[in-house]
């Protein structure tokens, strides 16, 4: 039996629950203006919002992202997923990084909508909407995880160039935040959360992201029903 | 010599004894493990009593209970099913304890039926989604009233802590439950019954709820539908012993714990 130190480079084996970050750029929640106080929200969020991918969500690079009837399009979010490599529970933001094992890349696909009110499930969990990169890339091989180039082409035209910069809580802000209410178990992912304004790519488009480092997913977008 | 006495009931529950995890059958005298042994309840650590999947919970699920939560709500339950999801890290199984945090007011319990998928269901239909179920159990719910906010409500800060989610004791074969949609719940704290209702008053019953879901999802087996509860919660403290049960179901139990056990 080999020494742990030559287990292979996919190490670590994901546990496919992925925790997404959402409303987390700085940006998204300043566009929403006055609208934070006021009904149903009545006050900005004081804790980190999150929503979970379940295991229907799950996808690899090269799956077709389904847009069901009564939608045209679905939302695009290159998100950066932050891979537990540690049993992490009310870990403070200075040792937050050494509870990691890497980063994935993350695509936290969704149906357009308005409202931050309800779960949203249905706009969120459904089949094939949380595309994960083949390969967690160490933490030592990424020194700057709050500022990498995230970009996003639509049919070849890069439509969105951003960065995991700009956040209400960075990544180890986030897991500090995140860990003080819930463990995070090796191998899980907690998303960093996308950019504001997430592209809509249409059916019969195709959806590439990236983040620096982290390589590409690539997604030709269907309607419900059509033969792939 | 102990007899293997399958013929009592298809029941199972998953059990920690002596170094190893077991599965375990009712037995007069309590429970059997399946290699014979016969076990008193308190000498085993109870675990979830199946491999759990996705978690899928519902809000707002009993007609009595949206009345009860009526001043704070600005939606009503002819809206879409309230459906919010849970990952792993809740679970905790029968005779476990449970942390309440000491800073907040309002922390209760929600004794719900469990609804266990035992095959894949994607676009199926209310008329043909009793197929799809394996089987019940009950679970006790936790929510931390204090943390709500209004964002993805229920967030998970409330509805996702460690060991928030009790599940167990036993997991039972469908076929042993008649009529899922005409059982008793009710929850005793320290004895005392302080919330009680029928699965009758689900505003969305199980048929409905696995044709909405798997409109959108393919649910697989191990999911778990957590389908709501109804009106009756109210605060519990560390110390309180919280039973929930569901006639012909099961009588989970759950103790609430401290900060101070937790090193808070």
């Amino acid at each position: 039996m080999p020494p742990l130190a030559t287990l292979p480079s996919t190490f670590p084996r994901l546990s496919g629950v992925v925790y997404t970050t959402l409303l987390n750029h700085r940006p998204q929640l300043a566009a929403l203006g006055d609208a934070v106080h006021a009904a149903p929200y009545k006050a900005p969020p004081q804790h980190p919002v999150l929503g979970v991918k379940p295991r229907n969500t799950l996808a690899a690079d090269g799956d077709a992202l389904v847009v069901p009837a009564g939608f045209d399009a679905v939302g695009i979010g290159a998100s950066l997923g932050l891979v537990v490599g540690r049993t992490a529970c009310r870990v403070s933001a200075d040792e937050a990084l050494s509870f990691l094992a890497g980063y994935v890349l993350v695509n936290e696909v969704s149906l357009p909508r308005e409202s931050h009110y309800r779960p949203a499930v249905r706009f969120m969990a459904r089949d094939g909407y949380c595309p994960v990169g083949a390969t967690v890339v160490p933490t030592s091989d990424v020194t700057a995880p709050d500022d990498l180039g995230v970009r996003v082409w639509i049919d070849g035209v890069l439509v969105r160039h951003t960065t995991t910069g700009d956040r209400v809580r960075p990544v180890a802000a986030l897991l500090a935040d995140v860990t003080a209410f819930m463990t995070l178990q090796p191998g899980d992912v907690l998303t960093l959360g996308a950019a504001a304004d997430a592209p809509l790519a249409r059916v019969g488009q195709t959806v590439e992201i990236e983040i620096d480092g982290l390589g590409r997913l690539h997604h030709p977008v269907v309607a419900e029903g059509s033969v792939a | 010599m102990n007899p293997i006495s399958s013929d009592f009931s298809r029941r199972t529950a998953r059990v920690a004894f002596d170094g190893a995890i077991h599965t375990a059958t009712p037995h007069p005298q309590s429970l059997q493990l399946a290699d014979g042994r016969v076990l008193a309840e308190d000498a085993v650590v109870w675990l979830p009593p199946f491999e759990v999947g996705t978690i899928i919970a519902l809000g707002l699920n009993y007609a009595d209970h949206v009345k009860e939560l009526a001043k704070e709500l600005t939606v009503t339950s002819k809206d879409e099913p309230l459906v919010f999801l849970k990952g792993p890290g809740a679970l905790i199984g029968h005779r476990g304890q449970t942390r309440r945090p000491q800073d907040v007011r309002f922390m209760h319990y929600e004794c719900e039926l469990a609804v266990v998928i035992g095959a894949p269901a994607r676009n199926v239909r209310a008329a043909d989604a009793m197929a799809h179920v394996a089987g019940y159990t009950v679970c006790n719910d936790y929510a931390v009233r204090d943390y709500l906010e209004n964002w993805y409500r229920p967030n998970l800060r409330v509805k996702n802590r460690d060991g928030g989610t009790v599940l167990g004791p036993w997991f039972v074969p469908a076929d042993e439950v008649p009529d899922p949609h005409a059982l008793t719940l009710r929850t005793l704290v320290n004895g005392r019954v302080t919330q009680q209702g029928t699965t009758a008053n689900m505003v969305n019953d199980i048929p409905a709820l696995i044709e909405y879901l798997s409109s959108f999802m393919t649910l697989q087996p191990g999911d778990v539908i957590l389908t709501g509860t109804p009106d009756g919660v109210v605060n519990v403290n560390v110390g309180d012993e919280v039973i929930t049960e569901i006639d012909g179901i099961g009588r989970l139990v759950n103790t609430l714990v401290g900060d101070d056990l937790f090193g808070i």
